[in-house]
This record gives C-alpha cells, sequence and structure tokens, in this order.
C-alpha cells in the first residue's frame, strides 16, 4: 500500500526524566522526496533524528523504513536497512584520515569476516577506496585523502560528514544543519548536490535553520514546537501558517496577559 | 651475545608481545589495566601444561593462548558493563582476583610458584615477538582495524554507521587475551620457573605505560614503548639507585613533551615512504628557504 512513503513515524514519544520532548509525533516522508524538518530551538529535532537512528531508545511509537519496522533493531542494523544520517556537530573521527572516515561509512556492506580480515584503507588501487575516492570528487571535495581530518577547514569537513553518510547506499539520508557554517557558495554547490543525488532515487530529510536553503531544496516542509508537528506542507506555506509565526514570533497577546508575565 | 644481554632481549621480546596486548585493547579506547592477570593466565596454563607432560614446549604455547583468550573473551562482559575509569578499576580488580587465587592454590605451588621443565630458547621468542608484531600491523590494516579505531574516536558514530560496538570490545579484550597468554607462555617456557608475585599490579602499569608512553595511533608505539621502558633502565644503570629517579623524570617529560605518545599518526605518516613518494613541491620548496 505504502509504496509511495519511505518513511513513516507512528506517534512517536521519547521523555527525559519527566520532560516530554518528543510528544507524539506522526508523519511521513515519501519515496524519492525532499522533506525539510525545522523548528525554534529545542522543538526535538535531533532527538528525533537520534530517535529514527538509535541513538536513543523510543518510549512510544513505531518507526517504518521502506515498509520495515526499525524500531526494534540495534543502532548498527539500522544503516543496513537504507538509513543513514548526519550530526549537528561535525562528528568525523579525528585520528582518521579523511579517506578512512569515508570508508568507515562502507562498514554497513562488509559481508562477513573474510572482508572484514581483508587489507583495507592503506592499499591504493583497492576498489573500497577508488570507490570513497570518487565520491569525495563528485562531492567537491578536492583536498588529499590521506590528511587527518581534524586539520581541514569546516565547510569540507562538513561535505566530507555528507560523503561518509552516503556511503552505505541509503534509502534515506538524514542530515543535521548540513548547511550551518558554511559560506554562501558553499550552501548553493550543497543545494545542487543534493538535488543531484535526489534525482537518482534518494529520499532526503533535512533539518535545517536556513530557510533560503530550505525553500531552495525541499518542497516539503515539517515543523516542531515543543515536540509537536504543528505544520505538515508544502514549503511555500511555511511563513504563512498561523501556528508556525506563533511558534518562531510568539503570540501578540492582549496586554492583561503580558502584564501577568512582567509581574 | 653474553648473558646478560640474552637476558634483556628476552625480556624485551616477552614485553612486546605483552605490549601489543594492551596495545589492541587500547587503540579501541579501552584501556587494560590487568595486563598481569591475563599474562599470569597465560604462563600458569603453560606451567601445568608443560608439568602434566605436555613436553614439546609448542604445543603448551598455543594451548595457553586460548585458556587466557577465553579468560579474555569471558572478562569482556562483566568489565565492559562499567564505563570510563571503572572499567579500569574492574580490569584492575580482575587482576588482583587473578594473583590471589593463584597465591592460594597449593596444587599451583602457592607463594613457592612452579617450576617449568620444558626450555624455549631465545630463538623462539624472537620469532614470536615478530609474528606478533606482524599480526597486529596488519591487523590495523584491516576494517577490523579502521573499525576499532572509530571506536576509540567516538563510539556513537561509529555505531550509527554499523559497527557492531560491543562484539568488537569484546573481540579485542579476545585478541588481547590471546597475545597476553602467548607472552605469559614464553615467559613460563623460557625462565623455567613461574611465581604469581611476578605478576603484581606494578607488572600492569607499566605495560600499559609502555603502550600508552609509545602511543595508541599507530602498532608502531607499542615498539617505540617497549624499547624506552625495557632499554632505558639498564642504560641508567651507572647511575647506581638513582636510576629510577631519573627514569621516572624521563617518564614525567615524555608525557609533557609527547601528550599523544612517542609515535603520532602524523609522525608515522611523515617518516613513511609513501609520504615522501607525493609530497607537494611546497615542502621541498619550503626544505630549500628553510634550511
Amino acid at each position: 500500500m505504502a509504496d509511495d512513503i519511505m518513511l513513516s513515524l507512528e506517534g512517536l514519544a521519547k521523555n527525559f526524566g519527566g520532560l516530554a520532548v518528543i510528544d507524539g509525533v506522526s508523519f511521513r516522508v515519501p519515496r524519492g522526496g525532499r522533506t525539510a524538518l525545522i523548528g525554534p530551538n529545542g522543538a526535538g529535532k535531533t532527538t528525533l533524528f537520534n530517535l529514527m537512528s538509535g541513538v536513543y531508545p523510543l518510549d512510544r511509537g513505531s518507526i517504518t523504513l521502506d515498509g520495515a519496522r526499525i524500531d526494534g533493531l540495534p543502532v548498527r542494523r539500522r544503516i543496513a536497512c537504507g538509513l543513514s544520517r548526519s550530526f549537528q556537530n561535525i562528528r568525523l573521527m579525528a585520528h582518521l584520515s579523511v579517506i578512512e572516515n569515508v570508508m568507515l561509512g562502507q562498514h554497513s556492506q562488509i559481508a562477513g569476516l573474510r572482508q572484514m580480515f581483508a587489507p583495507a584503507q592503506g592499499r591504493r588501487g583497492a576498489p573500497a577506496r577508488v570507490m570513497a575516492e570518487e565520491r569525495l570528487r563528485a562531492a567537491g571535495v578536492d583536498c588529499d585523502p590521506d590528511a587527518p581530518v581534524s586539520g581541514l577547514p569546516y565547510g569540507t569537513r562538513k561535505r566530507i560528514e555528507v560523503v561518509r553518510a552516503l556511503m552505505s547506499k541509503p534509502k534515506l539520508l538524514m542530515l543535521d544543519e548540513p548547511a550551518a557554517g558554511l559560506n554562501p557558495r558553499e550552501t548553493a554547490e550543497l543545494s545542487a548536490f543534493l538535488k543531484g543525488a535526489a534525482a537518482e532515487g534518494l529520499t532526503l530529510l533535512v533539518v535545517e535553520h536556513d530557510m533560503a536553503f530550505v525553500r531552495g531544496l525541499c518542497e516539503h516542509t515539517i515543523v516542531l514546537n515543543f515536540g509537536r508537528g504543528i505544520y505538515d506542507g508544502p514549503t511555500a506555506g511555511v511563513q504563512d501558517d498561523a501556528a508556525v509565526r506563533e511558534a518562531y514570533l510568539g503570540t501578540r497577546g492582549p496586554p492583561a496577559r503580558e502584564a501577568g508575565h512582567a509581574a | 651475545m653474553s648473558g646478560y644481554a640474552q637476558g634483556i632481549v628476552a625480556i624485551f621480546c616477552i614485553n612486546l608481545i605483552f605490549a601489543y596486548a594492551i596495545f589492541i585493547t587500547a587503540a579501541s579506547g579501552q584501556l587494560n589495566l590487568g595486563g598481569a592477570g591475563f599474562q599470569a593466565i597465560g604462563a600458569y596454563s603453560a606451567a601445568v601444561l608443560s608439568n602434566a607432560g605436555w613436553t614439546a614446549g609448542w604445543a603448551t604455547v598455543p594451548a595457553a593462548m586460548a585458556v587466557t583468550a577465553l579468560a579474555g573473551f569471558l572478562i569482556a562482559f562483566p568489565v565492559l558493563r562499567a564505563r570510563g575509569v571503572y572499567m579500569v578499576l574492574a580490569t584492575f580488580a580482575f587482576a588482583e582476583v587473578v594473583s590471589g587465587v593463584l597465591l592460594r592454590t597449593k596444587s599451583l605451588g602457592g607463594a613457592i610458584g612452579m617450576v617449568v621443565p620444558d626450555y624455549l630458547a631465545l630463538p623462539a621468542l624472537a620469532g614470536s615477538a615478530a609474528a606478533a608484531m606482524l599480526f597486529v600491523f596488519f591487523l590495523m590494516t584491516t576494517r577490523f582495524g579502521l573499525a576499532i579505531r572509530a571506536i576509540h574516536d567516538d563510539e556513537t558514530v561509529a555505531g550509527v554507521m554499523g559497527v557492531g560496538v560491543r562484539s568488537m570490545q569484546v573481540a579485542v579484550f579476545t585478541l588481547g587475551g590471546a597475545l597476553a597468554g602467548l607472552s605469559g607462555a614464553l615467559y613460563a617456557h623460557h625462565f623455567s620457573f613461574v611465581e604469581a608475585q611476578y605478576f603484581n599490579s606494578q607488572l600492569s602499569i607499566f605495560v600499559l605505560l609502555f603502550v600508552l608512553i609509545g602511543g595508541t595511533q599507530t602498532a608502531w608505539g607499542p615498539l617505540a614503548g617497549t624499547l624506552f621502558f625495557t632499554l632505558l633502565p639498564e642504560l641508567l644503570r651507572v647511575g647506581g639507585s638513582w636510576r629510577f629517579v631519573v627514569f621516572g623524570a624521563a617518564i614525567v617529560v615524555m608525557m609533557i613533551v609527547r601528550p599523544q605518545g612517542m609515535i603520532t599518526r602524523a609522525l608515522a605518516d611523515r617518516l613513511s615512504p609513501r609520504h615522501w613518494r607525493k609530497a607537494p613541491p611546497a615542502i621541498a620548496a619550503r626544505g630549500r628557504h628553510g634550511g
């Protein structure tokens, strides 16, 4: 039935202590679509990503990826189901080189102990390494693949993280603020690169504060506030929605209420 | 070679294998402060089997490795339930338990120790040390090595990337156990005598220092650390009992000068021939101007 649905969340809930950080979130992400997930700080966007990728266990609800329930799977299994992600604060392995970080993204593709103990990252011309180098070039990352990542510029590291997430051949790529800290040229390049990936069948779910980037990339937007979905529709309609405006800008309340706050 | 030199080379070989045992777990971010416990299990396994009539020394060695690997595998589960410094203390406690059990077991000689009938000469030790070193170097170039280094840097992200973090940690404890068992068995067969007091907490601390001072980022680290720790105290012998003071000061200096260890990833890269082959001309030019 749900051939056109890539990801379906039903009634997701997560409490930290007594605080309901995610409080009954349900939405669907269409196959091959480019969907944005936005909301004010603390709305629960990153927590939602952590629930989907399995970093946090779920309190309630279900996650269905491409027709299969994944919420019961341990973290390491979910990437093999086709769910890959990047992180809000770049989380590349500081002591690994560029190529090693990218090749770590291939880990879920390894079949059996023989590949696990086959020589990997060092050898030039090894198919896995060649593929990783090609992906880096395709994403416009122009640096020595054997350089340690820790010394590279922010924008380059940000893109390496996206490439790493793509190495597992995901069906759904979740990006957590991919454009944060990029300059306008880099942002435009990233947007074009992601559009190209989506054109090849990849489904995108993007958390981003840069609304120009969101409008340029995503046709569909979900807005989250205080752990609840408050908008789910075309990106073009977001800024005219009353609930969204209230979430970002606050209410124009009656004077009596403001006086009450001040007291 | 004089008897003195032979003794140093033998201890160096045993310590080197021991250091690689600790290095494998350290490379994945788990510090094992119970190395002596694992080495003792290997040494006593070899001693018991040798006394039981496994006359050929070479047969007791793989058996001792298997027993110690099993110990590493089994102890990994309770130890890995603790995190950070508590995990380190758990490994330390494990070694103390091993030592206590050995001291109190009459059939193992108690505090008197055990004689080991079969003798393994220096070439066997050197060959084993070289093989252990090559094995770990190889391991670090595989996907397995990449995965454990990833766990060292960020467990959460390694898991998200599909690495089975827990099973990898158990695997490194098991492999580390096998190598520690090898070092213990070689110790037993070379010195023909084992006693529980040798496998004390100071040994556990020292072997961890070999690895940390040598550096955990590349497989060169344990070699550098073991050389430093085995040879420097001997070179300092001329200083009489002051040598321990000088040695301690040298360790402090090393930690200040090279907090990441003697051999870091960056240093290994700079020294590798591959780096020179593709060195950009800018470096050569800088070299000319900078002298």
